[in-house]
């Protein structure tokens, strides 16, 4: 994932690619492979454990975090420092693209600077945010919500820019009222264009997390890796970032199965 | 009888572009007139100035009632249901049964709980025929609206059409580039050119019609549009 994340504009999918089921025990012959040469490796002595500890040692890791506590802790924290974030940043986000797509003034005063902003990498405004903000959590919930509030806004803008002008137009002779035509014709072609920048928002979200907590975290799941780091227990950073990795793939399917649910009008 | 549409010297220009040049038309109430015109005459520039589209024009219009259009493109809201798409913007009504009774009146009673993207073009063609009419318009402007269909399923919606018009008698103005769909449902036909009426036939034939019973009056209609000669016939 490249560090500007919040400049990605990406075009909504026309239709969802159907998985090709019969591939799909094939298409785990390699990762399963990979996982035994990593273990056999680890086993052997060529892969030593302060460089990065067997897929073994690892599960077993995780087995006694998950028991003591300590990663249920660690995830709760993180979780909702990216829970925070990405309420500010979607609110953030949010209110601005209604402003600047429903309004034409709002879109000539907000859209320049939010246009300029957006080619600031995010990530690289950490030490602006702790100098503004310290080292306590305020950073780290800044910095989700700057990743968050840009692909929001500039997908819900370029959605609502999009709205076919022969569905507005036909809605006007029809007889909605302005309401009507926001509420039934605009926000709902913005939709498809929004869950695009969703999507990227929360990965972006979970990205700007890591980012974040490397800024003297005393709680959550960067600090469960860099205390491991200063351990050499390879097995706890694996954990860690493995975790990292479910986190973002499961808000990834959230996000998918909100778009079946909402999209469901789309043609088969 | 006060007219339903009632136009005097319209003129629209988009820049330098001159598109209507003085127009002058009137239509009674339930009356259906066909506007015929080359490609680019400003047909739909007019009807989207009669639906109050555009206002940007000079000379002066009236259409004192409601007025209801169908384009071209059938125009639903995808991700409204069938049902919904036609009876949204009705107030004070019970949408469902409204949007029930006019799905019936355009045989497509099975289609209410559709989405839109699941029609076929003639389908998504008469919903919009049916959402345009719940609205009880006096005066129904139609832009080309089967000249996207088959030729079959544009046999099926003349006779529809004209079965509605009798029903409700809106006026009814249709833009059209098909001769003999003009000959077959309108009471006169328009030509536009130049900016202009130039032409205004009366077609005083018993209905439902036949081809065979309009055969003069195309060659007269073909010749207003600069098409001559029998073999148009
Ligand atoms: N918004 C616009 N801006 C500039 N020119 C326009 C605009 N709308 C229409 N025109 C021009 O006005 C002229 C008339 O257009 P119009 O769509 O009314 O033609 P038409 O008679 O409906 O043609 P067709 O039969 O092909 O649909 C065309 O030359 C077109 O290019
Ligand atoms: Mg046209």
């Amino acid at each position: 994932m490249s560090i500007s994340v919040a400049g990605v504009l990406a075009r909504p999918k026309t239709a969802v690619p159907r998985p090709r089921k019969r591939s799909l025990p094939l298409r785990w012959i390699s990762p399963v492979a990979l996982v035994l040469l990593w273990q056999a490796a680890s086993s052997t002595g060529v892969l030593p454990p302060d460089k990065l500890a067997s897929p073994l040692t690892v599960v077993a890791s995780a087995g006694e975090l998950i028991a003591d506590g300590q990663l249920g802790e660690a995830f709760a924290v993180s979780l909702g420092r990216v829970f925070f974030g990405f309420l500010l940043g979607g609110v953030v986000g949010v209110v601005l693209g209604l402003v600047s797509g429903l309004s034409r003034w709002g879109e000539t005063l907000l859209d320049p600077p939010v246009q300029m902003l957006r080619t600031l990498p995010h990530l690289g405004l950490i030490p602006l945010f702790i100098l503004w903000f310290g080292i306590g959590e305020e950073p780290k919930l800044a910095l989700v919500a700057a990743g968050v509030a840009f692909p929001l806004y500039l997908n819900l803008h370029a959605g609502i820019r999009q709205t076919d002008p022969g569905l507005v137009e036909a809605a006007k002779v029809l007889g909605y009222t302005r309401v009507e035509r926001v509420v039934h014709v605009v926000l709902p072609s913005a939709v498809p264009q929004s869950l695009v920048g969703l999507r990227i928002a929360l990965g972006t979200a979970w990205l700007s997390l890591i980012v974040g907590e490397q800024i003297n975290a005393d709680a959550g799941l960067g600090f469960l890796i860099n205390n491991a780091r200063e351990f050499l227990r390879t097995d706890i950073v694996v954990v860690g970032l493995v975790v990292y990795a479910l986190l973002g793939l499961t808000t990834d399917y959230l996000v998918r199965l909100l778009e079946r649910r909402v999209l469901r009008w789309r043609a088969r | 009888m006060a007219s339903a549409v009632s136009i005097r010297g319209l003129h629209k220009a988009f820049g330098s572009r001159v598109v209507l040049d003085g127009v002058d038309l009137e239509i009674a109430p339930g009356e259906f007139v066909a506007l015929l015109g080359r490609s680019g005459c400003g047909k739909s520039t007019l009807l989207r100035i009669l639906a109050g589209l555009d206002s940007d024009v000079r000379g002066s219009f009236s259409v004192p009632g409601t007025v209801s259009i169908a384009f071209q493109q059938p125009r639903l809201l995808p991700w409204r249901r069938v049902w919904r798409n036609v009876s949204l913007g009705l107030h004070g009504v019970d949408g469902r049964e409204v949007a029930r009774k006019a799905l019936d009146e355009v045989r497509l009673p099975d289609h209410a709980d559709a989405w839109p993207l699941t029609l076929s073009g003639g389908e998504a063609q008469r919903v919009s025929l049916a959402r345009a009419l719940v609205r009880q318009p006096d005066v129904l402007l139609l832009d080309e609206p089967f000249g996207a269909l088959d030729a079959l399923t544009r046999l099926a919606m003349h006779r529809l059409v004209e079965d509605l018009w009798e029903a409700h008698r809106p006026a009814v103005l249709l833009v059209t580039h098909d001769v003999d769909e003009a000959l077959l449902l309108a009471d006169r036909i328009v030509v536009l050119d130049e900016g202009r009426v130039v032409a205004s036939h009366f077609v005083d034939l018993p209905r439902p019609r036949r081809r065979a019973s309009f055969v003069e009056q195309r060659v007269r209609v073909l010749a207003d549009l600069g098409v001559d000669d029998a073999q148009a016939a």
